[in-house]
Protein backbone atom coordinates (compact mmCIF):
# COMPACT_ATOMS: atom_id res chain seq x y z
CA UNK A 1 0.00 0.00 0.00
CA UNK A 2 0.65 3.26 -0.70
CA UNK A 3 2.05 5.28 2.46
CA UNK A 4 1.78 8.98 1.67
CA UNK A 5 1.17 11.03 4.94
CA UNK A 6 3.45 13.92 3.58
CA UNK A 7 0.12 15.82 2.26
CA UNK A 8 -0.19 19.39 3.18
CA UNK A 9 -3.53 18.19 5.42
CA UNK A 10 -5.67 21.13 3.47
CA UNK A 11 -9.32 19.77 2.90
CA UNK A 12 -10.81 20.35 -1.03
CA UNK A 13 -13.93 20.63 -2.77
CA UNK A 14 -14.70 20.42 -5.84
CA UNK A 15 -17.29 22.69 -6.63
CA UNK A 16 -19.27 21.19 -9.88
CA UNK A 17 -20.07 23.52 -12.68
CA UNK A 18 -22.83 24.07 -14.94
CA UNK A 19 -24.24 26.50 -17.46
CA UNK A 20 -21.32 28.76 -15.94
CA UNK A 21 -22.71 28.78 -12.56
CA UNK A 22 -21.31 26.94 -9.31
CA UNK A 23 -23.91 23.96 -8.88
CA UNK A 24 -26.23 24.34 -5.28
CA UNK A 25 -24.67 21.44 -4.11
CA UNK A 26 -21.05 22.82 -3.63
CA UNK A 27 -21.91 25.32 -1.38
CA UNK A 28 -22.68 22.49 1.17
CA UNK A 29 -19.78 20.69 0.42
CA UNK A 30 -17.71 24.03 1.12
CA UNK A 31 -19.63 24.40 4.75
CA UNK A 32 -18.47 20.95 5.38
CA UNK A 33 -15.54 21.38 4.05
CA UNK A 34 -15.12 24.72 6.23
CA UNK A 35 -15.68 22.77 9.46
CA UNK A 36 -13.42 20.14 8.67
CA UNK A 37 -10.69 22.23 8.01
CA UNK A 38 -11.30 23.90 11.03
CA UNK A 39 -11.60 20.66 13.35
CA UNK A 40 -8.43 20.15 11.56
CA UNK A 41 -7.00 23.39 12.16
CA UNK A 42 -6.43 24.12 8.41
CA UNK A 43 -7.42 25.59 5.15
CA UNK A 44 -10.42 24.48 2.57
CA UNK A 45 -9.86 24.89 -0.71
CA UNK A 46 -12.52 24.60 -3.84
CA UNK A 47 -11.43 23.38 -7.34
CA UNK A 48 -13.35 25.01 -10.18
CA UNK A 49 -13.31 23.86 -13.62
CA UNK A 50 -14.26 27.57 -14.59
CA UNK A 51 -12.72 30.12 -16.86
CA UNK A 52 -14.74 33.26 -14.80
CA UNK A 53 -14.13 33.91 -11.52
CA UNK A 54 -17.34 35.51 -10.66
CA UNK A 55 -18.92 32.26 -8.71
CA UNK A 56 -15.16 31.87 -7.08
CA UNK A 57 -16.06 34.99 -4.38
CA UNK A 58 -19.49 33.10 -3.56
CA UNK A 59 -17.26 30.28 -2.94
CA UNK A 60 -15.33 32.29 -0.59
CA UNK A 61 -17.95 34.06 0.54
CA UNK A 62 -19.13 30.72 1.97
CA UNK A 63 -16.20 29.71 3.59
CA UNK A 64 -13.27 29.04 1.10
CA UNK A 65 -9.78 30.09 1.69
CA UNK A 66 -8.66 29.40 -1.26
CA UNK A 67 -9.93 28.48 -4.97
CA UNK A 68 -8.18 26.86 -7.64
CA UNK A 69 -9.70 27.72 -10.96
CA UNK A 70 -8.69 25.29 -13.62
CA UNK A 71 -9.63 26.69 -16.78
CA UNK A 72 -12.30 24.40 -18.69
CA UNK A 73 -12.18 25.18 -22.86
CA UNK A 74 -14.97 23.07 -23.41
CA UNK A 75 -17.81 23.20 -20.43
CA UNK A 76 -20.37 22.00 -22.64
CA UNK A 77 -18.78 18.94 -23.02
CA UNK A 78 -17.72 17.88 -19.36
CA UNK A 79 -14.93 15.86 -20.64
CA UNK A 80 -14.65 13.84 -17.94
CA UNK A 81 -11.41 12.48 -19.07
CA UNK A 82 -9.44 15.76 -18.72
CA UNK A 83 -11.29 16.60 -15.72
CA UNK A 84 -9.66 13.59 -14.07
CA UNK A 85 -6.23 14.01 -15.84
CA UNK A 86 -6.33 17.64 -14.13
CA UNK A 87 -7.53 16.92 -10.85
CA UNK A 88 -5.18 14.11 -10.19
CA UNK A 89 -2.42 16.45 -11.59
CA UNK A 90 -3.58 19.28 -9.27
CA UNK A 91 -3.52 16.96 -6.31
CA UNK A 92 -0.20 15.19 -6.63
CA UNK A 93 1.21 18.84 -7.23
CA UNK A 94 -0.72 20.58 -3.69
CA UNK A 95 -1.40 16.98 -1.83
CA UNK A 96 -4.48 17.60 -0.06
CA UNK A 97 -5.60 15.60 3.23
CA UNK A 98 -9.54 15.31 2.19
CA UNK A 99 -11.04 15.68 -1.35
CA UNK A 100 -15.24 16.14 -1.68
CA UNK A 101 -16.90 16.06 -4.43
CA UNK A 102 -21.39 15.57 -4.51
CA UNK A 103 -22.07 12.41 -5.93
CA UNK A 104 -23.51 13.99 -8.82
CA UNK A 105 -23.78 12.30 -12.04
CA UNK A 106 -20.37 13.64 -13.03
CA UNK A 107 -18.89 13.60 -9.45
CA UNK A 108 -19.92 10.01 -9.54
CA UNK A 109 -18.55 9.24 -12.87
CA UNK A 110 -14.63 10.87 -12.17
CA UNK A 111 -14.34 11.11 -9.06
CA UNK A 112 -13.79 7.18 -9.08
CA UNK A 113 -11.49 7.43 -11.74
CA UNK A 114 -9.55 10.11 -9.40
CA UNK A 115 -9.34 7.74 -6.96
CA UNK A 116 -8.25 4.81 -8.85
CA UNK A 117 -5.22 6.75 -10.64
CA UNK A 118 -3.93 8.20 -7.23
CA UNK A 119 -4.02 4.30 -6.06
CA UNK A 120 -5.96 6.09 -2.64
CA UNK A 121 -9.88 4.65 -1.35
CA UNK A 122 -13.04 6.52 -2.45
CA UNK A 123 -16.09 6.05 -0.24
CA UNK A 124 -19.34 6.59 -2.01
CA UNK A 125 -22.61 8.84 -1.51
CA UNK A 126 -21.25 10.01 2.74
CA UNK A 127 -24.36 11.64 4.47
CA UNK A 128 -22.16 12.13 7.60
CA UNK A 129 -18.71 13.25 7.45
CA UNK A 130 -16.69 14.23 10.53
CA UNK A 131 -13.21 14.20 11.74
CA UNK A 132 -12.08 11.84 14.73
CA UNK A 133 -9.81 14.14 17.02
CA UNK A 134 -7.74 11.43 18.33
CA UNK A 135 -6.67 9.98 15.31
CA UNK A 136 -7.15 13.16 12.40
CA UNK A 137 -8.90 10.93 10.47
CA UNK A 138 -12.09 11.68 8.09
CA UNK A 139 -14.77 9.41 9.59
CA UNK A 140 -17.33 8.72 6.19
CA UNK A 141 -20.67 7.41 6.90
CA UNK A 142 -22.99 6.42 4.04
CA UNK A 143 -25.93 4.08 3.71
CA UNK A 144 -25.89 1.05 1.49
CA UNK A 145 -28.28 -2.56 0.65
CA UNK A 146 -31.32 0.04 0.12
CA UNK A 147 -31.11 2.41 2.80
CA UNK A 148 -31.48 -0.51 5.82
CA UNK A 149 -27.94 -0.41 6.44
CA UNK A 150 -25.17 2.63 7.46
CA UNK A 151 -21.46 2.27 7.15
CA UNK A 152 -18.97 4.05 8.62
CA UNK A 153 -15.56 3.85 7.03
CA UNK A 154 -12.32 5.24 7.02
CA UNK A 155 -8.93 5.40 5.32
CA UNK A 156 -6.22 5.15 7.38
CA UNK A 157 -3.00 5.28 5.32
CA UNK A 158 -3.23 6.28 1.67
CA UNK A 159 -4.26 10.29 0.50
CA UNK A 160 -5.83 12.17 0.02
CA UNK A 161 -9.07 10.64 2.00
CA UNK A 162 -11.60 10.35 -0.86
CA UNK A 163 -15.52 10.99 -0.68
CA UNK A 164 -18.62 12.08 -2.96
CA UNK A 165 -21.36 12.72 -0.87
CA UNK A 166 -24.87 12.76 -1.58
CA UNK A 167 -26.12 15.75 -3.29
CA UNK A 168 -27.88 18.44 -0.31
CA UNK A 169 -26.87 16.09 2.47
CA UNK A 170 -25.37 19.54 4.32
CA UNK A 171 -26.75 22.32 4.29
CA UNK A 172 -25.38 25.59 2.83
CA UNK A 173 -23.92 28.00 5.48
CA UNK A 174 -24.29 31.81 5.81
CA UNK A 175 -22.49 33.93 3.10
CA UNK A 176 -20.24 36.59 4.36
CA UNK A 177 -19.63 38.65 1.69
CA UNK A 178 -16.58 40.40 4.01
CA UNK A 179 -14.62 37.00 4.19
CA UNK A 180 -11.24 37.24 2.43
CA UNK A 181 -9.70 34.40 -0.05
CA UNK A 182 -7.25 33.87 -2.36
CA UNK A 183 -8.32 32.97 -6.00
CA UNK A 184 -5.25 30.71 -7.57
CA UNK A 185 -5.46 30.37 -11.27
CA UNK A 186 -3.75 26.89 -12.48
CA UNK A 187 -1.84 26.20 -15.41
CA UNK A 188 -1.46 22.54 -15.60
CA UNK A 189 0.78 21.84 -18.43
CA UNK A 190 -2.13 20.35 -21.42
CA UNK A 191 -1.05 17.61 -23.48
CA UNK A 192 -3.09 18.09 -26.37
CA UNK A 193 -5.02 14.94 -26.03
CA UNK A 194 -8.10 14.55 -28.19
CA UNK A 195 -11.24 13.82 -26.16
CA UNK A 196 -12.39 10.02 -25.83
CA UNK A 197 -15.64 11.02 -25.64
CA UNK A 198 -18.34 13.44 -26.93
CA UNK A 199 -20.97 15.07 -26.31
CA UNK A 200 -22.99 15.11 -28.88
CA UNK A 201 -27.01 15.88 -28.24
CA UNK A 202 -28.64 16.90 -24.93
CA UNK A 203 -32.68 15.81 -24.52
CA UNK A 204 -34.27 17.50 -21.86
CA UNK A 205 -37.38 16.26 -20.51
CA UNK A 206 -40.07 18.84 -21.54
CA UNK A 207 -42.33 19.66 -18.53
CA UNK A 208 -40.21 20.19 -15.60
CA UNK A 209 -40.95 23.95 -14.61
CA UNK A 210 -38.78 24.01 -11.95
CA UNK A 211 -35.54 22.59 -11.47
CA UNK A 212 -36.03 19.69 -8.57
CA UNK A 213 -32.28 20.30 -7.16
CA UNK A 214 -32.88 23.80 -6.76
CA UNK A 215 -36.63 24.38 -5.86
CA UNK A 216 -36.96 25.50 -2.03
CA UNK A 217 -40.66 23.10 -2.34
CA UNK A 218 -41.49 19.81 -3.41
CA UNK A 219 -44.48 18.36 -4.61
CA UNK A 220 -43.93 14.49 -5.29
CA UNK A 221 -46.43 11.88 -5.92
CA UNK A 222 -46.37 8.06 -5.44
CA UNK A 223 -48.32 5.11 -6.21
CA UNK A 224 -51.27 5.97 -4.12
CA UNK A 225 -51.38 8.49 -7.38
CA UNK A 226 -53.04 4.90 -9.04
CA UNK A 227 -52.79 6.15 -12.33
CA UNK A 228 -50.89 8.34 -14.79
CA UNK A 229 -54.10 10.91 -15.48
CA UNK A 230 -53.81 11.21 -11.50
CA UNK A 231 -50.63 13.51 -11.75
CA UNK A 232 -52.44 16.67 -12.31
CA UNK A 233 -53.52 16.74 -8.89
CA UNK A 234 -50.05 17.08 -7.36
CA UNK A 235 -49.39 19.35 -10.58
CA UNK A 236 -52.13 22.09 -9.53
CA UNK A 237 -50.59 22.14 -6.09
CA UNK A 238 -46.50 22.10 -7.18
CA UNK A 239 -47.93 24.78 -9.23
CA UNK A 240 -49.93 27.31 -6.99
CA UNK A 241 -46.67 26.62 -4.91
CA UNK A 242 -43.64 27.39 -7.49
CA UNK A 243 -42.93 23.74 -6.36
CA UNK A 244 -40.98 21.30 -7.81
CA UNK A 245 -42.84 17.90 -9.67
CA UNK A 246 -41.53 14.75 -8.71
CA UNK A 247 -41.91 11.31 -8.21
CA UNK A 248 -41.13 8.00 -6.10
CA UNK A 249 -39.78 5.15 -8.07
CA UNK A 250 -43.26 3.69 -9.08
CA UNK A 251 -44.82 5.89 -11.29
CA UNK A 252 -41.79 6.65 -13.54
CA UNK A 253 -41.72 2.79 -13.29
CA UNK A 254 -44.77 2.27 -14.44
CA UNK A 255 -44.07 5.21 -17.53
CA UNK A 256 -46.73 7.93 -15.64
CA UNK A 257 -44.13 10.28 -15.84
CA UNK A 258 -40.10 11.04 -17.07
CA UNK A 259 -37.28 9.77 -14.64
CA UNK A 260 -35.72 13.22 -14.42
CA UNK A 261 -38.57 13.79 -11.90
CA UNK A 262 -37.64 10.94 -9.54
CA UNK A 263 -36.65 11.27 -6.35
CA UNK A 264 -34.50 8.23 -4.08
CA UNK A 265 -31.52 6.24 -3.96
CA UNK A 266 -31.64 5.55 -8.14
CA UNK A 267 -32.87 8.98 -8.23
CA UNK A 268 -32.59 12.69 -7.42
CA UNK A 269 -31.45 13.66 -4.02
CA UNK A 270 -33.39 16.89 -2.84
CA UNK A 271 -33.75 18.63 0.57
CA UNK A 272 -36.17 21.49 -0.25
CA UNK A 273 -37.51 23.77 2.63
CA UNK A 274 -40.77 21.65 2.51
CA UNK A 275 -41.12 18.50 0.78
CA UNK A 276 -44.57 17.39 0.43
CA UNK A 277 -45.38 13.49 -0.36
CA UNK A 278 -48.59 12.39 -1.57
CA UNK A 279 -49.03 8.87 -1.53
CA UNK A 280 -46.26 7.60 -0.94
CA UNK A 281 -45.19 4.57 1.56
CA UNK A 282 -41.64 6.03 2.05
CA UNK A 283 -39.45 2.92 1.17
CA UNK A 284 -35.56 3.36 2.46
CA UNK A 285 -34.84 4.05 -1.17
CA UNK A 286 -37.15 6.84 -1.18
CA UNK A 287 -36.17 8.06 2.08
CA UNK A 288 -32.49 8.69 0.95
CA UNK A 289 -33.72 11.09 -1.71
CA UNK A 290 -35.88 13.40 0.81
CA UNK A 291 -35.11 12.93 3.82
CA UNK A 292 -32.92 15.85 4.87
CA UNK A 293 -35.67 18.16 4.14
CA UNK A 294 -36.51 20.37 6.62
CA UNK A 295 -39.98 20.42 7.04
CA UNK A 296 -41.62 16.97 5.73
CA UNK A 297 -45.26 16.91 5.24
CA UNK A 298 -46.91 13.18 4.19
CA UNK A 299 -50.51 12.67 3.22
CA UNK A 300 -50.90 9.23 2.54
CA UNK A 301 -54.33 6.40 3.90
CA UNK A 302 -52.29 3.82 5.23
CA UNK A 303 -51.06 5.61 8.77
CA UNK A 304 -48.19 2.75 9.15
CA UNK A 305 -46.56 3.94 6.25
CA UNK A 306 -43.07 4.57 6.88
CA UNK A 307 -43.11 7.99 5.15
CA UNK A 308 -44.85 9.07 8.70
CA UNK A 309 -41.46 8.12 10.54
CA UNK A 310 -39.68 11.01 8.92
CA UNK A 311 -42.16 13.77 8.23
CA UNK A 312 -42.65 16.95 10.25
CA UNK A 313 -46.38 16.63 9.77
CA UNK A 314 -48.66 14.12 8.64
CA UNK A 315 -51.81 13.93 7.01
CA UNK A 316 -53.80 10.17 7.24
CA UNK A 317 -56.29 10.71 4.69
CA UNK A 318 -57.42 10.44 1.10
CA UNK A 319 -54.91 12.29 -0.82
CA UNK A 320 -57.36 12.82 -3.63
CA UNK A 321 -59.47 14.95 -0.65
CA UNK A 322 -56.72 16.55 1.14
CA UNK A 323 -54.39 17.62 -1.85
CA UNK A 324 -57.16 20.10 -3.85
CA UNK A 325 -58.66 21.00 -1.13
CA UNK A 326 -54.68 22.35 0.37
CA UNK A 327 -54.46 23.12 -3.35
CA UNK A 328 -58.04 25.36 -3.41
CA UNK A 329 -56.46 27.27 0.38
CA UNK A 330 -52.98 28.21 -1.09
CA UNK A 331 -55.10 29.78 -3.63
CA UNK A 332 -56.62 31.93 -1.75
CA UNK A 333 -53.89 33.02 0.42
CA UNK A 334 -51.65 33.42 -2.96
CA UNK A 335 -54.45 35.27 -4.10
CA UNK B 1 -16.75 -8.23 -31.20
CA UNK B 2 -15.31 -9.11 -27.67
CA UNK B 3 -17.69 -7.99 -25.19
CA UNK B 4 -17.26 -8.29 -21.57
CA UNK B 5 -19.64 -7.97 -18.99
CA UNK B 6 -18.43 -7.33 -15.20
CA UNK B 7 -20.88 -9.54 -12.64
CA UNK B 8 -21.27 -9.56 -9.01
CA UNK B 9 -22.79 -11.97 -6.94
CA UNK B 10 -25.49 -10.19 -4.33
CA UNK B 11 -27.67 -11.58 -1.91
CA UNK B 12 -31.42 -12.29 -3.45
CA UNK B 13 -33.00 -10.78 -0.25
CA UNK B 14 -31.57 -8.59 2.46
CA UNK B 15 -31.51 -10.73 5.46
CA UNK B 16 -29.19 -8.23 7.99
CA UNK B 17 -27.98 -8.98 10.87
CA UNK B 18 -25.60 -7.15 13.14
CA UNK B 19 -22.59 -9.05 15.13
CA UNK B 20 -23.07 -6.67 18.02
CA UNK B 21 -19.50 -7.70 19.52
CA UNK B 22 -17.20 -6.92 16.31
CA UNK B 23 -19.81 -4.43 14.81
CA UNK B 24 -19.67 -6.39 11.33
CA UNK B 25 -22.37 -7.98 9.01
CA UNK B 26 -23.07 -11.41 9.35
CA UNK B 27 -24.25 -12.57 5.93
CA UNK B 28 -26.33 -15.57 6.47
CA UNK B 29 -28.08 -18.03 4.30
CA UNK B 30 -29.81 -16.19 1.41
CA UNK B 31 -30.53 -16.98 -1.96
CA UNK B 32 -27.63 -15.34 -4.34
CA UNK B 33 -28.52 -13.68 -7.58
CA UNK B 34 -26.90 -12.01 -10.23
CA UNK B 35 -26.94 -8.18 -9.35
CA UNK B 36 -30.00 -6.87 -11.54
CA UNK B 37 -28.28 -4.38 -13.11
CA UNK B 38 -25.65 -6.90 -14.04
CA UNK B 39 -28.43 -8.63 -15.80
CA UNK B 40 -29.05 -5.90 -17.91
CA UNK B 41 -25.27 -5.06 -18.18
CA UNK B 42 -25.54 -8.89 -19.43
CA UNK B 43 -28.51 -8.84 -21.76
CA UNK B 44 -26.78 -6.02 -23.80
CA UNK B 45 -23.68 -7.88 -24.32
CA UNK B 46 -25.86 -10.53 -25.66
CA UNK B 47 -27.95 -8.15 -27.84
CA UNK B 48 -24.36 -6.74 -29.01
CA UNK B 49 -23.24 -9.65 -30.09
CA UNK B 50 -26.30 -10.69 -31.49
CA UNK B 51 -25.99 -7.74 -33.87
CA UNK B 52 -22.53 -7.15 -34.14
CA UNK B 53 -21.04 -11.35 -33.55
CA UNK B 54 -18.26 -12.26 -31.48
CA UNK B 55 -17.77 -13.46 -28.15
CA UNK B 56 -19.85 -12.49 -24.53
CA UNK B 57 -17.10 -12.70 -21.82
CA UNK B 58 -18.79 -12.71 -18.87
CA UNK B 59 -15.82 -11.92 -15.71
CA UNK B 60 -16.58 -11.79 -11.97
CA UNK B 61 -14.83 -11.77 -8.76
CA UNK B 62 -15.76 -13.34 -5.20
CA UNK B 63 -16.00 -16.87 -3.54
CA UNK B 64 -16.24 -20.28 -5.24
CA UNK B 65 -19.91 -19.93 -4.85
CA UNK B 66 -20.09 -17.78 -7.50
CA UNK B 67 -19.37 -20.06 -9.90
CA UNK B 68 -23.33 -20.83 -9.53
CA UNK B 69 -24.18 -17.26 -10.93
CA UNK B 70 -21.09 -17.32 -13.44
CA UNK B 71 -22.96 -20.79 -15.06
CA UNK B 72 -26.37 -18.65 -15.08
CA UNK B 73 -24.73 -16.48 -17.10
CA UNK B 74 -23.31 -19.35 -19.30
CA UNK B 75 -27.50 -20.09 -19.39
CA UNK B 76 -28.17 -16.97 -20.51
CA UNK B 77 -26.00 -16.81 -23.43
CA UNK B 78 -22.62 -16.08 -22.29
CA UNK B 79 -19.83 -17.98 -24.10
CA UNK B 80 -16.97 -17.72 -21.73
CA UNK B 81 -17.31 -17.35 -18.06
CA UNK B 82 -14.41 -16.08 -15.65
CA UNK B 83 -14.13 -16.14 -11.96
CA UNK B 84 -11.48 -14.48 -9.87
CA UNK B 85 -11.15 -16.76 -7.09
CA UNK B 86 -8.61 -15.70 -4.29
CA UNK B 87 -8.97 -16.21 -0.12
CA UNK B 88 -6.44 -12.60 -0.28
CA UNK B 89 -9.41 -10.92 -2.30
CA UNK B 90 -11.45 -11.09 0.72
CA UNK B 91 -13.40 -7.91 2.16
CA UNK B 92 -11.28 -5.95 -0.62
CA UNK B 93 -13.04 -2.35 -1.53
CA UNK B 94 -13.71 -0.94 -4.98
CA UNK B 95 -10.02 0.16 -5.40
CA UNK B 96 -9.11 -3.49 -4.91
CA UNK B 97 -11.94 -5.10 -6.82
CA UNK B 98 -11.27 -3.00 -9.71
CA UNK B 99 -7.61 -3.25 -9.54
CA UNK B 100 -8.54 -7.47 -9.91
CA UNK B 101 -11.01 -7.04 -12.74
CA UNK B 102 -8.45 -5.32 -14.29
CA UNK B 103 -6.24 -7.77 -14.50
CA UNK B 104 -8.81 -10.19 -15.48
CA UNK B 105 -9.75 -8.38 -18.08
CA UNK B 106 -6.29 -8.04 -19.58
CA UNK B 107 -5.63 -11.63 -19.64
CA UNK B 108 -8.98 -11.52 -21.97
CA UNK B 109 -8.67 -11.44 -25.69
CA UNK B 110 -8.15 -7.79 -26.52
CA UNK B 111 -12.01 -6.77 -25.31
CA UNK B 112 -14.02 -4.01 -27.41
CA UNK B 113 -16.21 -3.29 -24.72
CA UNK B 114 -16.85 -3.92 -21.30
CA UNK B 115 -20.19 -3.49 -19.80
CA UNK B 116 -20.89 -2.91 -16.12
CA UNK B 117 -24.30 -2.79 -13.91
CA UNK B 118 -24.62 1.08 -13.21
CA UNK B 119 -23.70 0.25 -9.23
CA UNK B 120 -24.77 -3.46 -7.06
CA UNK B 121 -27.31 -3.73 -4.73
CA UNK B 122 -25.45 -4.14 -1.65
CA UNK B 123 -22.76 -1.76 -1.68
CA UNK B 124 -24.41 0.73 -3.68
CA UNK B 125 -21.16 2.70 -4.75
CA UNK B 126 -21.35 2.42 -8.41
CA UNK B 127 -17.18 3.07 -8.29
CA UNK B 128 -16.14 -0.30 -9.67
CA UNK B 129 -17.33 0.62 -13.54
CA UNK B 130 -15.21 4.13 -13.77
CA UNK B 131 -12.07 3.05 -11.28
CA UNK B 132 -12.20 -0.26 -13.86
CA UNK B 133 -11.78 1.91 -17.11
CA UNK B 134 -9.04 4.28 -15.07
CA UNK B 135 -7.22 0.78 -14.67
CA UNK B 136 -7.13 -0.37 -17.97
CA UNK B 137 -6.87 3.33 -19.31
CA UNK B 138 -10.19 3.23 -21.01
CA UNK B 139 -12.60 5.85 -21.69
CA UNK B 140 -15.58 5.19 -19.40
CA UNK B 141 -19.57 5.95 -20.23
CA UNK B 142 -22.32 5.98 -17.08
CA UNK B 143 -26.15 5.53 -16.81
CA UNK B 144 -26.44 4.16 -20.45
CA UNK B 145 -30.14 3.35 -21.14
CA UNK B 146 -29.58 3.01 -24.96
CA UNK B 147 -27.03 2.19 -27.34
CA UNK B 148 -27.81 4.03 -30.23
CA UNK B 149 -24.85 2.63 -32.62
CA UNK B 150 -21.80 0.85 -32.97
CA UNK B 151 -19.48 1.70 -35.79
CA UNK B 152 -15.86 2.72 -37.38
CA UNK B 153 -14.29 1.75 -33.71
CA UNK B 154 -17.12 4.40 -32.11
CA UNK B 155 -20.32 3.67 -30.05
CA UNK B 156 -22.96 6.13 -29.69
CA UNK B 157 -25.55 5.55 -26.76
CA UNK B 158 -27.58 7.75 -24.59
CA UNK B 159 -26.88 8.59 -20.88
CA UNK B 160 -29.73 9.64 -18.49
CA UNK B 161 -29.00 13.00 -17.33
CA UNK B 162 -29.95 15.01 -14.28
CA UNK B 163 -32.66 16.87 -16.83
CA UNK B 164 -32.93 14.32 -19.53
CA UNK B 165 -30.70 12.36 -21.69
CA UNK B 166 -27.14 12.83 -23.49
CA UNK B 167 -26.38 11.59 -26.19
CA UNK B 168 -22.68 10.47 -26.35
CA UNK B 169 -20.11 9.12 -28.47
CA UNK B 170 -17.54 7.20 -26.85
CA UNK B 171 -14.26 5.53 -28.81
CA UNK B 172 -14.12 2.23 -28.68
CA UNK B 173 -12.49 0.12 -26.62
CA UNK B 174 -14.66 1.67 -23.86
CA UNK B 175 -16.27 0.88 -20.59
CA UNK B 176 -20.17 1.39 -19.98
CA UNK B 177 -22.15 1.24 -17.43
CA UNK B 178 -25.61 0.40 -17.70
CA UNK B 179 -29.05 1.28 -15.84
CA UNK B 180 -32.52 -0.91 -15.55
CA UNK B 181 -34.47 1.54 -18.57
CA UNK B 182 -31.86 -0.23 -21.55
CA UNK B 183 -33.46 -3.76 -21.65
CA UNK B 184 -35.84 -6.16 -20.30
CA UNK B 185 -33.25 -9.15 -19.34
CA UNK B 186 -34.23 -12.44 -21.37
CA UNK B 187 -34.59 -15.76 -19.37
CA UNK B 188 -32.65 -18.58 -19.75
CA UNK B 189 -33.31 -21.22 -22.59
CA UNK B 190 -33.89 -24.91 -21.52
CA UNK B 191 -30.89 -25.83 -24.03
CA UNK B 192 -28.81 -23.27 -22.26
CA UNK B 193 -29.63 -24.51 -18.95
CA UNK B 194 -28.34 -28.17 -19.65
CA UNK B 195 -25.26 -26.49 -21.24
CA UNK B 196 -24.81 -24.53 -18.44
CA UNK B 197 -24.32 -27.51 -16.40
CA UNK B 198 -21.13 -29.35 -18.19
CA UNK B 199 -19.55 -25.71 -18.94
CA UNK B 200 -16.25 -25.07 -17.85
CA UNK B 201 -15.61 -22.18 -15.59
CA UNK B 202 -11.91 -20.50 -15.77
CA UNK B 203 -10.55 -19.99 -12.14
CA UNK B 204 -7.71 -17.29 -11.71
CA UNK B 205 -6.10 -16.64 -8.92
CA UNK B 206 -4.09 -13.95 -7.46
CA UNK B 207 -0.63 -15.72 -8.71
CA UNK B 208 -1.93 -16.55 -12.39
CA UNK B 209 -3.48 -12.79 -12.87
CA UNK B 210 -0.40 -11.26 -11.13
CA UNK B 211 -1.93 -9.52 -8.83
CA UNK B 212 0.26 -8.41 -5.52
CA UNK B 213 -2.16 -9.30 -2.72
CA UNK B 214 -0.51 -6.73 -0.61
CA UNK B 215 -2.77 -4.73 -2.14
CA UNK B 216 -6.26 -6.53 -2.42
CA UNK B 217 -8.31 -7.59 0.68
CA UNK B 218 -9.37 -6.84 3.69
CA UNK B 219 -5.69 -5.78 4.51
CA UNK B 220 -4.30 -4.57 1.39
CA UNK B 221 -7.57 -1.94 0.22
CA UNK B 222 -7.71 1.50 0.90
CA UNK B 223 -10.72 1.50 2.73
CA UNK B 224 -11.75 0.18 6.23
CA UNK B 225 -15.41 -0.74 7.27
CA UNK B 226 -15.06 0.48 11.26
CA UNK B 227 -18.91 -0.30 11.91
CA UNK B 228 -22.37 -0.84 10.47
CA UNK B 229 -25.24 0.02 12.30
CA UNK B 230 -29.02 0.21 11.45
CA UNK B 231 -30.46 3.73 10.77
CA UNK B 232 -32.58 5.64 13.28
CA UNK B 233 -35.28 7.00 12.35
CA UNK B 234 -36.80 8.48 15.49
CA UNK B 235 -40.05 10.26 14.73
CA UNK B 236 -40.64 14.03 15.78
CA UNK B 237 -43.66 14.59 13.85
CA UNK B 238 -47.31 15.54 13.80
CA UNK B 239 -50.15 13.76 12.93
CA UNK B 240 -52.66 16.33 12.50
CA UNK B 241 -56.47 15.08 13.70
CA UNK B 242 -60.13 16.32 12.91
CA UNK B 243 -61.94 16.84 9.52
CA UNK B 244 -60.23 16.88 6.22
CA UNK B 245 -60.59 20.51 6.33
CA UNK B 246 -59.54 21.10 10.02
CA UNK B 247 -56.26 19.26 8.97
CA UNK B 248 -55.76 21.43 6.04
CA UNK B 249 -56.12 24.61 8.23
CA UNK B 250 -53.71 23.06 10.71
CA UNK B 251 -51.76 22.49 8.32
CA UNK B 252 -51.77 26.06 6.82
CA UNK B 253 -51.19 27.75 9.88
CA UNK B 254 -48.19 25.51 10.56
CA UNK B 255 -46.31 26.05 7.47
CA UNK B 256 -47.10 29.81 7.81
CA UNK B 257 -45.39 29.83 11.14
CA UNK B 258 -42.29 28.15 10.08
CA UNK B 259 -42.13 31.30 6.97
CA UNK B 260 -42.17 28.65 4.24
CA UNK B 261 -45.17 29.60 3.03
Amino acid sequence: MTVTNDSSSEVWIFAEQADGKTKGTAYGLISKGRKLADDLGTRVSAVCFSHSTEGAQELISCGADRVYLVDDPDPINHDEESYARELIELIRRERPSIVLAAATPLGSSFIPRVAAALDTGLTANCTVLEIDLESRLLVQTRSAFGGNLMATIICPQARPQMATVRPYAFKRGISDQSRQGKIVRVDLEKQPVSSRTKLLNVINDLGQKVKLEEADIVVCGGRGLGKAENFHVIAELADVLGAGLASSRPPVDDGWIAYSHQIGQTGKTVAPRLYIACGISGAPQHLAGMQNSEIILAINEDPRAPIFEVATYGIVGDLFKVVPMLTARLGELRG
Amino acid sequence: MNIVVCMKQVPGKFNIEIDPQTDTLIRGGTDNIIGPFDMNALEEGFRLKEKHSGKVYVISMGPSQVEESLREAVALGADEAILLCDPAFDGSDTWATSYVLSRGIRKLDRPDIVICGKQTIDGETGQVGPQLAEMLQLPFVSCVSKIEEVADGHITVQRMAEEGHHLVEMQLPGVISVVKEINVPRLPSLRGLMQSKKAHITLWNARELGVDVARVGLQGSPTRIVRVFRPQRASQGELLQGSPESQVEQLIEKLKATKVL
